[in-house]
């Protein structure tokens, strides 16, 4: 690396190009670095491109083909396993672009800097320089990369097979898929059976979102209300006992809360309700069901709310409330004007995600009664959610394609929920110390 | 009435209260640990008093040739550690980054995290068979913890970023000073501080194998790769009601271990939630 000295430095001001350092690297990633006498960087940059080249470009092309096609030869092309290359394919570009942009513009900027008449770095600037600028993507990588694979790429996959006719008759490799464009959303507010079960399910998911949670937090709130009264003695134990439910296991609670609504033999109907002479159908008739599940979630999800806001009440300054004492306000004003202002603040975010988490709340649903009591007339279960729904499409009656539709539609709920914490975060700092 | 009288209501209906949910909480625990003590493996002959009271089941769960339940648990154990330190080390690894760093793409990242966090694993449940079949990693261990640590990094790192923002800069600029690394301010400042939040994110992580079942249930197929969770789903989902005691048994050795963890450990679970959630 030749040292610059003030003599020549002058004289590469006037003949050091930016737009030639520019082109060159948009050539070739590289090759304008080279040109700013950044030999080592524009090595680099030459090895990664020529070996992305080598290496991928053929499996670009193919996953691009398969991508677009789905295939072309019946019995020979698998249509699922080409699509998944196509989309680590689009995924692989996307990191290739990137690198590529950024070659552009570091050459740009270092031309820029150099015809400015700055003198070009020793190589051990450059690699310090290097490694400082490259430790956050170091840092980030290995999850970036697991992210990516185990996240996004499923999503995209779901997203992907949405727009195709994936099911149970047409399923490679025997058959070939094709893209077949929104019909799938189409079919599922236009034919009947789709029709209703889709509506059916998605105003159960809805109430059973709304309902489940709000009942939870109220309780939630109500008790740790109750238990903070300062008249309240033993309050450690009784804070442990309504832990409970929280530390337990909710797999197995549910299993038993299965068990104990069980119609004839539960303990529910056997050792409680028999002796005021009733017998409720609780698995088998839906309303019951929808009565028992919303009950049993608020039984698993108080706890939390409860601790969250224990902890919360704990911290509220006690002198705001001496100074509404004086003013006299009465316990209704203190909560409405202190209490609840402060929880509100500190947990908003939370709560939201207790909403988001009871929308996708898959594992009550499935393990209380598995979506039943069968329904006449839809093909969804009687308190079946719409995640528990797409679980049965996908792996009982393998209609793929309308269970990624209605993954997406999901997908469009949860992103309202994203978005009010968005609002939420953005609320709390100014854009750019986030 | 007067003052006290009043009071005394007040505290009366607050216990009668308290009391009614205690028994609300207790009556389906008590109820599971009656059953696991009844002889026979009938739910429907059992009650919650048994009358005579026997260990057969959990004797039964030990040291049957035919039960699985030691490798489950074996299992659940080693995926639940492994799950847990993979899970710090790389969430803290991608929590420093956007913490402490200016990069391109910071701030959409960050966004993306929010956004992806909402999506459970089961939307792409499809996608992750087929992946982990292509990678020959299905009915596989180590395939679980993939999509394991995988899936928690947006939630984890947003909470464990939210606290490392907390943990002041002049710190880490002081070190810098000094002359130490980005490595060095990693491990020699910014882990040691942020204790509270690891010990959370690595409880979480290791908890989730004993609890979830729907995962291993996509992922695993033969009972010698079960984890606990699956495994006692079986019990009672291949013949309902035939094996209820022993999975009253089972879910009770899990659920006492596990809920003792959380009681000790839950006020650190809420005081990182909030940090997490808040300051994020």
């Amino acid at each position: 690396m030749p040292q610059t000295s003030p003599a020549t430095k002058d004289v590469k001001q006037k003949y050091h190009n930016v737009k030639l350092a520019t082109i060159l690297s948009l050539v070739f990633a590289g090759l304008g670095q080279i040109y700013n006498k950044r030999l080592l960087k524009g090595i680099i940059f030459l090895i990664i491109e020529s070996a992305f080249l080598i290496t991928m470009l053929n499996f670009i092309i193919h996953g691009v083909w398969g991508f677009i096609t789905l295939g072309e030869v019946k019995g020979e092309d698998h249509s699922i396993i080409l699509l998944i290359e196509g989309l680590v394919s689009l995924i692989v570009i996307a990191f290739a672009a990137t690198l590529y942009v950024y070659n552009v513009i570091d050459a740009k900027r270092d031309a820029r800097l150099l015809a400015q008449g700055e003198s070009v770095p020793s190589v051990r600037k450059q690699v310090k320089d290097a490694y400082d600028a490259g430790f956050p993507y170091m840092m980030v990588g290995p999850g970036l990369v697991m992210l990516v694979f185990i996240v996004v790429l499923p999503l995209a996959f779901m997203i992907s097979l949405a727009f195709t006719d994936y099911n149970l008759y047409n399923s490679p490799p025997r058959n070939l898929l094709s893209w077949v464009g929104f019909q799938n959303f189409v079919d599922l507010v236009t034919l009947s059976i789709w029709k209703k079960s889709f509506l059916n399910v998605l105003s159960w998911t809805l109430v059973w979102t709304v309902v489940a949670t709000t009942l939870q937090i109220a309780l939630g709130l109500f008790l740790a209300l109750l238990v903070n009264d300062e008249r309240v003695k033993f309050k450690r134990t009784i804070r442990t006992v309504l832990i409970l439910p929280w530390a337990v296991p909710a797999f197995v609670t549910i299993l038993i809360f299965s068990a104990m609504f069980n119609d004839t033999f539960g303990a529910i109907n056997k050792d409680i309700l028999s002796q005021f002479g009733m017998m409720i159908p609780w698995l088998t008739d839906p309303t019951w069901t929808k009565v028992a599940l919303i009950m049993i979630q608020t039984w698993l999800g108080f706890p939390f709310v409860f601790a969250l806001f224990t902890g919360v009440l704990q911290s509220i300054p006690r002198d705001m409330y001496e100074a509404a004492d004086v003013d006299g306000g009465t316990r209704l004003q203190k909560f409405r004007f202190i209490t609840f202002p402060h929880i509100m603040f500190a947990t908003a975010p939370l709560l939201i995600m207790q909403y988001a988490q009871n929308f996708n709340n898959f594992n009550i649903i499935y393990l209380f009664n598995e979506g039943g009591p069968a329904v006449r007339g839809q093909n969804a279960g009687g308190t079946d959610i719409l995640i528990s729904w797409v679980y049965k499409l996908t792996f009982d009656t393998n209609n793929y394609n309308m269970a990624a539709a209605i993954t997406i539609i999901m997908g469009l709920v949860v992103s309202i929920f994203a978005f009010y914490q968005f609002r939420k975060t953005a609320a709390y700092k100014e854009e750019g110390e986030m | 009435m007067n003052k006290k009288t009043k009071s005394r209501i007040e505290m009366g209906f607050i216990y009668a209260f308290i009391l009614f949910m205690f028994i609300i909480i207790a009556y389906p625990l008590l109820w599971t640990i009656g059953i696991s003590l009844n002889p026979g493996t009938n739910m429907f002959s059992s009650s919650m008093i048994p009358e005579n009271i026997t260990f057969e089941h959990y004797k039964w769960l030990f040291t049957d040739p035919s039960s699985d339940y030691l490798i489950w648990y074996k299992n659940s154990v080693f995926v639940a550690v492994v799950n847990s330190v993979a899970s710090v080390i790389i969430t803290s690894f991608v929590a420093y980054a956007f913490s402490r760093y200016k990069f391109v793409g910071r701030k959409n990242g960050l966004y993306a995290f929010l956004l992806l966090q909402m999506f459970p694993a089961l939307m792409g449940m499809v996608a992750l068979y087929i992946l982990l079949n292509l990678i020959g990693l299905l009915d596989n261990l180590w395939g679980l913890i993939l999509i394991y640590v995988g899936g928690q990094i947006p939630f984890n790192a947003w909470l464990v970023k939210g606290y490392f923002d907390t943990i002041p800069r002049e710190l880490d600029e002081a070190a810098r000073m000094d002359g130490a690394g980005h490595f060095q301010v990693f491990f020699k400042i910014m882990l040691p501080l942020a204790k509270p939040i690891l010990a959370v994110v690595a409880l979480f992580n290791f908890m989730a194998p004993f609890t979830d079942f729907l995962l291993p249930r996509i992922v695993l197929s033969s009972p010698e790769n079960f984890t606990l969770a699956l495994g006692l789903f079986n019990f009672i989902n291949n013949q309902f009601a035939n094996n209820f005691t022993r999975f009253a048994a089972g879910s009770i050795l899990i659920a006492i271990p596990i809920a003792l963890v959380f009681l000790f450990l839950q006020r650190y679970l809420i005081s990182g939630l909030t940090s997490g959630a808040t300051k994020g």
